[in-house]
């Protein structure tokens, strides 16, 4: 397939399209973290006594951890203490209307190409946008309160719903689960709640823009979301980062709890600066997601398009507690130049007929390493769990890896669990085939992709549907031929 | 389970090790007293593998590290009887290995075809025949137990097949350990198929009656260009038995290279397999068969090394467990840079039959070229209800029906035993031991 050297070139030239800073005032904490660095976190956010009896608790527990070294990647050893642990911007005035929003910021959200007014008023989406690390925008929120649904940033719900956010931080993702959920534990700014109350089925999908601008600033996002019984709600994550040669650390926690016949939709688009051709700088993603299924019937869907980031290691995992319930995780994760993902998904079977399924799709070009790493676990007691897995991996230039780690572990016998990989390049036959009728190798490349990805696509929210497949599309401009 | 016992486990075996070199192994030549203290060394600086590392998070050896071992002598066991168990082809050549020694009376190197030239390990070493210094070539001493075997390396099995030369009849290999004492054999096979060769060697584990004994096999297998290999691995030991086996395959142009492993025996078992794909168009397959019962173990460790272009590999691993017993399956399929036009492809089943059975099935796919066509599958679960369901609106009762339906599982492995009467005996055995297995669940 050398024909084409002369597309790869010029596609390869195509630079990374949200590389801009915008400049604005922050107040930064100096480079470093100790206790004294989780205490003034703390008191910054003016947040009460035990969450920072939880900060410390977690910190503590970090020291004590190594970090980990079983994931399929390599990158530089990060330096925790060259990091600065906070930034919000100084502006800090409490806003009424987008109109307030510092009109440079506003600038940065509509150079992404989502226009907060119009989102509002077109798409009927609400948009919660954390500008690094303070939400300074919140909207829908009136709408919202009606039905009796929060949906704020984490700040605002430790000042005004303590009770919920003491209820339910770190009953999925404990402040010991890992190292650097524990790291995100002692120094999360910010983040983004949501509490639905009993038979609510959230009007509007509700959605967050996260970007990381400061430089040197670790992103330390916690994202709570609860969904009372029999309540429902999609939420939609989104992220753009600004071109930076330093690699920049993102360390984020999501956790999802489902009650009786609860749902959750999660997903999430991920197109963070993922380093130049050369492999240079980008964003380390390194989060821990996971959901809780804790009543019958309830359901949790993951669902993600990994295109950014220059190492992404995470695992939105699911547990599946209650009898009934149901986990799901779609994923497409593309790697380019030297971009490497080891990402998946955790099911954990413990209740009765619980059901999951995990269809991950990756995409390799270039220099990019991608895994798919997961795990299905049928406790003792999960009579008549089900699962299907089905893993594909396309290929695309003979410099790139695809691998997959599954571990499948039933303590069940009327268990039934099914795995299913495949790696395959993209046919010489099918695109001979596209451009004998006239279609470019591009777009017939494109074309095949994204059909590949089509099982994962078909299950985001239409937007963003749209989005995921441009966004794939230039991921993948310059890796073909 | 704390660091220290294992750490010392670790010194008393390098004592024993100490013993051995100062007594029987002192007269060795000099290249293979080195090749021991390498092998002496590296398990000393590996120690005893813990369920932290990633290669052994399943299977806890602290059992055999516990257990004080000692070097089995060249004591008698009851190994005529035994042998009378698998006389299943009078005709074939057979090469009996009684606790890590070569045994000529119970051997038949007379039968041995045209074109095979096999016998004791120790004998080659000590007449300095050219393939003695194959031992150690294609082995991975990052392996712990490869490098035991290989501290301890004294006595086993070779077989050499001539170039062009075209084997009918099957070579048999028995590997009788144990009998008095807890005793350990760290027994090594070398097989080195010439160019354009063809035969099949099947290779038998028994366990003499006695105390709990531990079984320590390296085999290495070199293939020479076209050269085609059947090996028949079936394991029989008893159930209080640490069986460890380290298989080493190196694939010449346009060689095959297919194994048949079946498990019945022993407490704690494990099989690794690792086949380097080094020529273009060669070809391995690697199957395998277990039924594990009561509180045993048994784990599969595969890796196929896809390292040239135009290779294919084939595996197929398929089990049966009941009571508390515990099956792995770790099968690693590793695609080289450059390896274009490969073809893997690996399915690994188990069927449980006890709620409090379990499985770890870990198929891992490491791929680096494009033009590749990889697949995995796994699947765990029960019988399926509708083809019970189908049978018995036949008129099956539901232990035929279900008994049809085990014996057409595990058949799709066992078929592809091409010496009868192998196959027919190990049938057999598998199957008696199910119904025994079954009839339990009645009561």
């Amino acid at each position: 397939m050398s024909t084409s050297t002369e597309v790869i070139e010029q596609l390869a030239n195509t630079e990374y399209k949200y590389g801009f800073i915008t400049d604005v005032e922050q107040d930064i904490v100096p480079k470093g973290l100790s206790e004294d660095v989780v205490r003034l976190i703390s008191a910054k956010k003016e947040e009460p006594e035990w969450l920072l009896e939880w900060r410390l608790r977690a910190y503590r527990a970090w020291l004590k951890m190594t970090e980990p070294t079983w994931q399929n990647v390599t990158y530089e050893p990060i330096d925790y203490q060259g990091i600065s642990y906070y930034a919000a911007p100084k502006e800090k005035k409490k806003l009424g209307s987008m109109d307030e929003v510092d009109p440079e910021i506003r600038a940065t959200f509509a150079k992404l190409g989502i226009p907060l007014i119009e989102q509002q008023l077109l798409a009927g989406v609400a948009v919660d946008a954390v500008f690094d690390s303070v939400s300074v925008a919140t909207t829908f929120r009136e709408k919202l309160g009606k039905l009796g649904i929060i949906f704020c940033s984490f700040s605002e719900a430790v000042k005004e719903h303590p009770e919920l956010v003491k209820q339910y931080l770190g009953s999925v993702v404990p402040h010991t689960d890992n190292f650097f959920a524990a790291l995100n534990s002692a120094v999360f700014t910010d983040g983004s709640f949501v509490f639905v109350p009993k038979g609510v089925r959230c009007p509007m999908e509700l959605s967050t823009y996260f970007r990381i601008n400061a430089k040197d600033t670790g992103q330390f996002e916690r994202t709570l979301i609860v969904c009372d019984e029999g309540a429902t709600v999609s939420y939609l994550e989104g992220c753009t980062a600004p071109k930076r040669d330093e690699n920049q650390l993102h360390a984020a926690v999501v956790e999802l709890v489902t009650l009786e016949n609860a749902t959750i939709k999660y997903s999430t688009v991920q197109n963070w600066y993922p380093g130049d051709k050369q492999g240079k700088g980008g964003i380390y993603n390194f989060v821990t997601k996971r959901g809780l299924c804790k009543g019958r019937k309830s359901k949790i869907t993951w669902t993600q398009v990994e295109t950014g980031s220059s190492i992404t290691w995470k695992y939105p995992s699911c547990i599946l507690q209650g009898d009934d319930s149901v986990g799901e995780f779609y994923s497409v994760a593309v790697t380019n130049n030297y971009q490497q993902a080891d990402t998946g998904t955790k099911m954990i079977h413990l209740g009765k007929n619980t059901r999951s399924t995990i269809v991950s799709k990756g995409i390799s070009a270039g220099r990019g390493q991608n895994t798919y790493r997961g795990a299905v676990k049928i406790g003792k007691n999960a009579q008549h769990a089900r699962n299907y897995s089905q893993c594909d991996s396309l290929l695309i230039g003979d410099r790139c890896g695809a691998h997959t780690f599954p571990y499948l572990e039933i303590k069940n016998t009327s268990a039934s669990v099914e795995h299913e990989a495949s790696t395959s390049k993209i046919g010489e036959d099918q695109i001979f085939y596209c451009e004998q009728r006239g279609i470019s190798k591009e777009d017939a490349i494109n074309m095949i992709v994204s059909g590949f990805c089509k099982e994962v696509f078909r299950e985001l929210p239409m937007e963003f549907a749209v989005e995921a497949q441009k966004l794939l599309g230039i991921s993948l401009e310059g890796s073909v031929g | 389970m704390t660091m220290s016992p294992v750490a010392e486990r670790t010194d008393a075996l390098v004592a024993e090790h100490a013993r051995f070199t100062q007594g029987r192994g002192a007269t060795s030549p000099a290249w293979l007293r080195d090749l021991r203290s390498r092998g002496v060394s590296r398990f000393a600086a590996l120690g005893f593998p813990t369920v932290r590392q990633e290669e052994w998070r399943f299977t806890n050896v602290a059992a055999i590290a516990d257990t004080p071992f000692r070097l089995a002598d060249k004591t008698p066991t009851n190994a005529a009887q035994l042998m009378a168990r698998v006389a299943v082809f009078p005709t074939a050549a057979r090469i009996v290995i009684l606790n890590g020694h070569f045994a000529p009376e119970l051997s038949s190197l007379d039968k041995l075809p045209p074109g095979v030239v096999a016998g004791s390990l120790a004998n080659a070493i000590l007449h300095n025949r050219p393939e003695a210094t194959h031992l150690g070539q294609m082995t991975c001493e990052q392996a712990p137990f490869v490098a035991l075997n290989t501290a301890f390396l004294e006595d086993g099995a070779f077989v050499v097949i001539a170039a062009n030369a075209v084997v009918a009849d099957p070579i048999h290999l028995i590997v009788i350990n144990g009998g008095a004492g807890k005793m350990m054999a760290h027994p090594r096979t070398l097989i080195v198929a010439g160019p354009n060769s063809r035969a099949s060697i099947a290779q038998t584990f028994l366990g003499a009656a006695g105390e709990c004994h531990f079984t320590n096999v390296v085999t290495e297998v070199s293939m020479g260009e076209n050269a085609h290999l059947d090996l028949y691995s079936d394991q029989r030991e008893t159930d209080t038995a640490y069986h460890l086996s380290s298989m080493h395959i190196q694939l010449q142009r346009h060689s095959t290279f297919r194994s048949r492993t079946v498990t019945l025996g022993g407490k704690l078992v494990r099989n690794d397999i690792t086949a380097v794909l080094a020529g273009d168009g060669a070809h391995v397959a690697l199957d395998g068969c277990y039924l594990v019962d009561g509180d045993r173990l048994v784990d599969n460790h595969t890796t196929i090394d896809h390292a040239t272009p135009h290779c294919t590999s084939h595996e197929l691993y398929k089990g049966i467990l009941d009571g508390k017993s515990r099956a792995v399956f770790n099968g690693r399929i590793i695609v080289r840079e450059d390896a274009q036009k490969t073809d893997a492809k690996q399915t690994n089943r188990a069927l449980l039959l006890s709620d409090e059975a379990q499985v770890n099935s870990n198929p891992q796919l490491e791929i680096f070229a494009d033009d590749v066509k990889c697949t995995h599958g796994a699947a765990i679960g029960q019988l399926d209800d509708e083809a019970l369901f189908y049978l018995r609106a036949r008129g099956l009762t539901e232990r035929d029906a279900r008994d049809m339906l085990i014996h057409a599982y595990a058949g799709e492995v066992l078929e592809g035993i091409a010496i009868e009467p192998l196959r027919v005996q190990l049938e057999r055995e598998l199957f008696t031991q199910l119904d025994r297995d079954l009839a339990d669940h009645k009561k």
